[in-house]
C-alpha cells in the first residue's frame, strides 16, 4: 500500500482539524479525498506531504514516516499546493528547469511543458498566466521528479473546461503508469469521473469510503426516483402503482417501494397513459451527489458542488 | 552540487529582473559615488572626496545586497509559499542556504567590480596592501547583514520586511560612517553607531583602503559579534510559513 493513514488526528491549538482519520491509497489508483471546504482535506494531505505533524495516530508514505523521513520522501513524492508556491516573476520553462536540477533523474522540462499545454507560454512570467495555466504549471512541477506518489490539493480549482480535460487525461496517464495519485476536491462531477476510490471527509472525520459504485449503492434502495412534468396527480399515481408517491421538489417524484421491474413498469405505463414525458428515472443506483448531500447534510454542513 | 547550481541560477535570474533590487544594489551606490565626488558637499575629511566615498560605497554595496535585497526577496518568497514549496523538493534547507549565500556573493562581486572601476575612473588609487583586510571585512559584513535580512524575512510578513529593511538601510546609510564620517556625528550617536553593524564595516573597509589608514580594533570586535549573532538568531527564529 503506497499511502496509509491510521487513526490520524491533527490539532491546531484547541481545534481538531482531522479526527481519527483512517484510509489507504494504492499505486495505480486515483484516490479522492472529497469534502466541503474546511473539512480537513488540506490538513490531511499536508501531513502526508510532511508539513503538519499529527497529534495522534500514524501514517506512512511508501513505507516511510512522512514527517521524520521527509528528506528521503522528497525524491519520490510530487506535490501541488492549493495555492502559491511559485515566484511571481518566474517563467514556466525556468521553473521546470530549476526543479529538474534538484532530482537525480527528472522528466525533460520541454516534454513536460508540451504535456501540460504550456509550450507557447514558456517565457511568460507566472503572474501573467491565467488561473488555469498556473494550475497546469503547478501540476507539471509535481511531476518533474518522476514521483511514485503524487499529492494534489484541489488540482482543478479555477481551471476552465478545456484545462480540466487536460488535467484529467494527465491523471489517468499517471494511474496507467502505476503512480499512486491522491487528490482533494469538493467537486463531485470530477470525483465521479476520476476516482477509483473516494474518501468522504466532513468535520475532520471520514464519513464514508469506497469505490464510487460501492458508495452509490451502499444503501439498498427502498424507493424509486423519477423526474417528469411538475404538479402530477400523486394521489392518482399512488393508487395506480399501489405505493405512496410524492413530489419531493418541482418535477421530482419519489415512490416508496423497492424499485422492482414491476414497479418501474407500473409507473411508466401510468405516465404513458397520460402521455407525460419522463425526464429521468433512478432506481437502485444513487448519484454521488445524493450520497454526498445525504452524508454531509446529516452532519450539519454545507457541501459546495460547483461542477 | 547540481541542485545548488540550479537554485543559484534561478535566484540570480530572478534578482536581475527586479528593477528596485538593481536600483538599491547598483543605482544608489553609483549615484552617491559620482554625485558627491564631483560636488564636494559632504564633510568627508579627505582631500579628495573620492578617497573616502569609494571605500564607503563598497561597504554600502555589501549592506544593500546582504540585508535589503536578500531580506526583501526572501520575505516575499516566504509570503508567497515559495519556501514552503521548495521544502517539499529534494533541495533541502542546507543547500537552500548555500544557494542564497552564493547568490549574495556573486551579486557583491559584480557590484564591487562596477564600483571599483567607476571609482578608479574618478581618480581613486587605493593601497594594494589593504585589499585582504577589506575583503575579510566584507565577508564578515555579508554574514552579519545576511543574518539581519533573513531574520526580518523569517519573522515578519513580506510587506513589513520591505518597510523594515528599507528603513534600517536608510538609518544605517546615514549613521554608519559610509558616506558621512562618524567623527561628524554627535558623540552619543557615534557611540551607538559603533555598536551597530554598519559603522564597523565601513571602518574596516575605509581604513584598509585609505593610503596611510588603519582600522580601529573595536570595528573587528563589533562586526565579528554581529557576524555570529545575526545568522544564529535568524537560524533559530526563522519560520518557513
Amino acid at each position: 500500500m503506497s499511502v496509509i493513514a491510521e487513526q490520524l488526528s491533527i490539532q491546531y491549538g484547541q481545534t481538531v482539524a482531522v479526527d481519527q482519520v483512517s484510509f489507504e491509497a494504492q499505486a495505480g489508483q486515483i484516490t479522492v479525498l472529497l469534502g466541503p471546504n474546511g473539512a480537513g482535506k488540506t490538513s490531511t494531505i499536508e501531513h502526508l506531504e510532511g508539513y503538519r505533524a499529527a497529534s495522534s495516530g500514524s501514517s506512512s508514505v511508501l513505507g516511510l514516516d512522512p514527517i521524520t523521513d521527509h528528506r528521503k520522501l522528497t525524491k519520490q513524492v510530487g506535490i501541488m499546493l492549493q495555492q502559491g508556491g511559485i515566484p511571481t516573476a518566474i517563467r514556466p520553462r525556468e521553473l521546470l528547469q530549476q526543479y529538474a536540477g534538484f532530482f537525480p533523474d527528472s522528466l525533460d522540462p520541454e516534454d513536460l511543458l508540451a504535456r501540460v499545454g504550456l509550450t507557447d507560454r514558456s517565457k511568460t512570467p507566472y503572474r501573467r498566466l491565467s488561473g488555469g495555466e498556473q494550475q497546469r504549471l503547478s501540476l507539471a512541477l509535481a511531476l518533474i521528479g518522476k514521483p511514485k506518489v503524487v499529492f494534489l490539493d484541489e488540482p482543478t480549482a479555477g481551471v476552465d473546461l478545456e484545462g480540466r480535460d487536460l488535467i484529467r487525461s494527465l491523471l489517468l496517464a499517471l494511474r496507467q503508469e502505476g503512480v499512486c495519485v491522491l487528490i482533494t476536491t469538493h467537486d463531485l462531477a470530477e470525483t465521479e469521473r476520476l476516482a477509483d476510490k473516494v474518501i468522504i471527509i466532513d468535520h475532520g472525520k471520514v464519513i464514508a469510503q469506497g469505490s464510487p459504485s460501492e458508495l452509490m449503492s451502499a444503501t439498498s434502495s427502498d424507493h424509486l426516483l423519477f423526474g417528469a412534468t411538475p404538479n402530477l396527480d400523486c394521489a392518482a399515481l399512488s393508487a395506480a402503482v399501489g405505493s405512496q408517491a410524492s413530489e419531493t421538489s418541482h418535477g421530482e417524484y419519489r415512490v416508496e417501494a423497492p424499485p422492482s421491474p414491476a414497479l418501474v413498469a407500473a409507473v411508466t405505463s401510468w405516465l404513458a397513459a397520460q402521455n407525460i414525458q419522463l425526464t429521468d428515472l433512478r432506481a437502485e443506483r444513487q448519484r454521488l451527489d445524493d450520497v454526498f448531500r445525504r452524508l454531509t447534510d446529516s452532519s450539519d454542513s454545507t457541501g459546495s458542488t460547483d461542477a | 552540487m547540481k541542485a545548488i547550481r540550479s537554485q543559484t541560477r534561478t535566484e540570480l535570474a530572478l534578482s536581475s529582473r527586479q528593477g528596485e533590487q538593481l536600483l538599491v544594489s547598483l543605482g544608489i551606490p553609483l549615484l552617491i559615488l559620482v554625485f558627491f565626488s564631483s560636488i564636494d558637499l559632504l564633510p568627508t575629511g579627505t582631500e579628495e572626496p573620492i578617497d573616502f566615498l569609494a571605500p564607503g560605497v563598497l561597504a554600502l554595496a555589501v549592506m544593500s545586497t546582504a540585508m535589503v535585497s536578500l531580506g526583501i526577496g526572501t520575505g516575499f518568497e516566504r509570503t508567497y509559499g515559495v519556501l514552503k514549496r521548495l521544502g517539499a523538493s529534494p533541495l533541502g534547507r542546507g543547500r537552500w542556504v548555500m544557494s542564497k549565500i552564493a547568490t549574495v556573493l556573486v551579486i557583491e562581486v559584480i557590484q564591487w567590480v562596477v564600483l571599483i572601476s567607476a571609482s578608479m575612473l574618478l581618480g581613486w588609487s587605493p593601497p594594494l596592501s589593504g585589499w585582504v583586510c577589506a575583503i575579510a571585512g566584507a565577508l564578515l559584513g555579508t554574514a552579519a547583514f545576511s543574518g539581519l535580512g533573513l531574520l526580518m524575512a523569517g519573522t515578519l510578513p513580506g510587506l513589513a520586511t520591505l518597510a523594515a529593511a528599507n528603513g534600517l538601510y536608510l538609518i544605517l546609510l546615514l549613521t554608519g560612517g559610509m558616506i558621512i564620517p562618524l567623527s561628524e556625528l554627535p558623540a552619543p550617536l557615534a557611540a551607538v553607531a559603533k555598536l551597530l553593524p554598519a559603522a564597523p564595516l565601513a571602518e574596516i573597509i575605509i581604513g584598509s583602503l585609505t593610503v596611510g589608514g588603519s582600522v580601529a580594533s573595536w570595528a573587528w570586535v563589533s562586526l565579528t559579534c554581529w557576524a555570529v549573532i545575526a545568522p544564529l538568531a535568524a537560524a533559530l527564529l526563522f519560520r518557513w510559513e
